[in-house]
């Protein structure tokens, strides 16, 4: 699963966000480090939602982080409209702030228990001066409302005093007070109830809609994944597995992590015998010593010698009515070459272990 | 000592015997705040018979947790408990926590949801093992030892005469879910209450640890609660489901039937949102609205009334009682307007033709990029 190259962007005119051969790594003792993404690329088209998905430790949320430069990427490029965030310092960098915001997943602990709801939501425009204190009041009121706050009881009451699913919403309003580009939403919803998750991804929905946001959407489920995205991104140890239409990616997974990740979702019908599904063993590798080559090779069953020596590029796969990409060697559904054939001589060399 | 014998071994003789192996009568909880009584659980009663498993649902605060912890004697000591539990025929709900301990892990064990605080962090995984092992069964060191390797063989740790030395620590959140497993199967306990126990685990290991607690339960012959917020759990593994709501049970019935004949509205809400992979991306997800019920005070008749999209003047009045069908043995429900009664199945048509003018102008004018 290698996952590097970059078959899969589009032209750099056509998108909001383009990431290029993206490296973070974090110190892990002993001169050793945890390549915690290691080279991965992807674009986001304005208006567009991406979903990231993976298992714990596959790099997903270091990824969004690393695109808001908290903290700052070890190599690669990230680049927003125009601006590259990776070369911006300081005041610059500061200036890129409101355009891109980030939702946590603990909508409670993500707000200040200290402040009323109102001026939690009012900060960002405190900070960056906008607007008098008629005009920023005004706005504060409006968002709440968009997100199904009551404007008046929010002027007094604190976090504490709200449930999970309505912080939720007030981590929301605050995001897009700013009238961001990009937000990014760090598992916004695995912290709420079934019942209240529809509600807040319906309001993503309509939030996006109402203000023309570009999302960058971090989840371990995929099939709420599958509900928001307009492209997902599956990810294993820090590399890009399959990138492409949820419909598409869903109905006809090229790569066999992909498949082995919705077969182990447990479906709401009796129907379906688990006794006779397969599910996949074994355990997530160290991410300091990744496997050589393809890193899901060691819980691949379709892995052969050439997984252990290169690490597969992303290439086309065309299956049903559109094209989606997969960095595999044996996809399991039929791959067009387009570009270079993958056999992992120009793929960045894997971090060696010392 | 092969496995085999150690798992038989380790299962206690009373495999046979009539009657349910658990049967519980009108148990209600209940927690002293400031606010007043927290009514967690209210008049719940069910019976589990020996190797079946019972799936239990509901969201946050339904009281889900509470029961079992109720049924297993875990109450902390501002809570009050009232009805009968009968393990065995006999009632276990007035133990002395003396009492209690010599069930636990012999007779009822449990598997909770974060591995990583149900294990003692300063202890070896092994010593967590034998604890029980030498305590009920008897054992000696030597015996203990071995026996505990089998068990951290058959939960599949790989090299498990090594990992009996581990800490927790040293180990993945799916290997430490499976060694409280195999903590909780030590002694052969007859009934298992399994907690959420893979909600703190990725969906992947998720359906190792399940495949895991299936494969146990069938060679133990053991009765296993499952308690779970997610129906997809629950679907495939269940023999009987129950959902509740507000601290009751609100329908309960065999897996098949509840999937296929389901009468509550709140059963219907809760799995109409959650996102499928089968639908297109993009669906409308159908959010249910408000938020549960305040416990302290519950509302007077349908504890579902607020958020019921067909509620009528008898639900805000008047409790609903926990009937069984007339149809379907085995298949109660808690509604008096059940979602395929004509009352229903009107209003249904009703609000399926508002969305229709409601959603036809929207879907115009809502493209990308509509600024506020």
């Amino acid at each position: 699963m290698a996952g590097s190259g970059s078959a899969h962007l589009r032209d750099p005119g056509s998108v909001l966000l383009r990431v290029e051969n993206l490296v973070v790594d974090f110190p892990a003792g002993r001169h050793q480090k945890v390549s915690a993404v290691a080279n991965i690329s992807f674009d986001v088209a304005e208006g567009e939602t991406l979903g990231l998905v993976g298992e714990s430790g596959c790099g997903k949320s270091t990824t969004g982080k690393a695109i808001m430069q908290l903290p700052r990427p070890t190599r690669g490029s990230v680049r927003l409209g125009d601006a590259e965030l990776t070369e911006l310092k300081g005041d610059a960098l500061r200036r890129t702030r409101p355009e891109m915001q980030m939702i946590f997943q603990d909508p409670i602990s993500s707000l200040n228990p200290r402040r009323t709801v109102t001026r939690i939501v009012e900060e960002p425009l405190r900070i960056w001066g906008k607007g008098s204190d008629a005009e920023r009041a005004a706005k504060v009121d409006e968002v709440l409302t968009a997100v199904g706050i009551d404007p008046q009881s929010a002027a007094e009451r604190k976090p504490y005093e709200f449930s999970g699913g309505q912080c939720q919403r007030i981590s929301i309003a605050r995001a897009v007070i700013t009238d961001p580009k990009l937000i990014i939403c760090d598992e916004p919803v695995s912290a709420l109830d079934v019942s209240v998750q529809a509600q807040i991804l319906n309001l993503l929905q309509d939030m996006k809609a109402r203000y023309g946001l570009t999302l960058i959407f971090v989840a371990h489920d995929l099939a709420v994944v599958k509900n928001v995205s307009d492209r997902v991104a599956v990810m294993y140890l820090g590399k890009l597995c399959e990138i492409g239409p949820p419909d598409e990616l869903y109905a006809h997974p090229a790569h066999p992590y992909t498949s082995a990740l919705l077969d182990a979702i447990p479906l709401p019908d009796p129907s379906v015998d688990v006794s006779q599904q397969t599910h996949l063993g074994g355990e997530l590798p160290s991410p300091v010593n990744p496997p050589s080559g393809c890193r899901f090779r060691t819980r691949c069953d379709r892995a052969q010698d050439v997984c252990a020596h290169a690490e597969p590029l992303i290439r086309a796969v065309e299956s049903g009515v559109s094209t989606h990409y997969v960095a595999c060697h044996f996809p399991l559904e039929t791959a067009v070459d387009v570009g270079p054939t993958a056999t992992g001589s120009s793929a960045a060399p894997e971090p060696t272990p010392a | 000592m092969t496995r085999q014998e150690v798992l038989v071994g380790a299962v206690p003789s009373g495999v046979t015997g009539s009657g349910p192996l658990l049967d519980v009568r009108n148990v209600s909880t209940s927690f002293r705040s400031p606010r007043g009584m927290v009514r967690a659980v209210t008049d719940v009663s069910f019976t589990l018979e020996r190797g079946k498993t019972l799936g239990i649902v509901g969201e946050s605060g339904s009281g889900k947790s509470v029961l079992s912890r109720t049924i297993m004697g875990l109450l902390p000591g501002n809570a009050e408990r009232s009805g009968e539990v009968l393990f065995e025929g006999a009632d276990i709900g007035g133990l002395s926590p003396a009492g209690y301990r010599e069930l636990w892990g012999d007779e009822l064990a449990m598997v909770f949801q974060d591995p990583m605080t149900a294990l003692n962090p300063v202890m070896r995984v092994g010593r967590q093992i034998t604890e029980s092992l030498r305590f009920h069964l008897d054992m000696d060191k030597d015996e203990a030892k071995t026996t505990a390797i089998e068990l951290l063989r058959a939960v599949k740790i790989p090299e498990p005469e090594k990992r009996f030395k581990a800490y927790p620590h040293e180990m993945s959140g799916g290997m430490r879910q499976r060694v409280v497993i195999a903590v909780a199967l030590a002694c052969g306990p007859k009934l298992l209450f399994a907690d959420e126990p893979t909600t703190a685990l990725d969906v992947t290991v998720q359906a190792q640890i399940l495949d895991l607690l299936a494969e146990q339960q069938r060679q133990r012959y053991m009765a296993m609660i499952l308690v779970t917020h997610d129906l997809g759990v629950v679907a495939g593994r269940a023999h009987e489901i129950a959902v509740m709501y507000a601290g009751r049970i609100v329908e309960k019935a065999p897996t098949q039937v509840l999937f296929s004949e389901m009468k509550m509205p709140y059963t219907e809400a809760l799995l109409s949102a959650i996102p499928r992979l089968d639908q297109r991306s993009h669906s409308r997800l159908h959010a249910i609205g408000g938020a549960p019920p305040d416990l302290v005070n519950p509302p007077k008749g349908c504890p579902f009334s607020p958020r019921c999209p067909y509620v009528r003047d008898r639900c805000r009045d008047e409790l609903p009682p926990l009937q069984e069908s007339a149809t379907t043995p085995g298949h109660a429900f808690a509604c008096f307007y059940p979602v395929d009664s004509p009352e229903t199945l009107e209003i249904k048509e009703r609000i399926a033709a508002q969305q229709i003018l409601a959603t036809a102008p929207t879907l115009a004018d809502s493209p990308n990029g509509g600024g506020a």
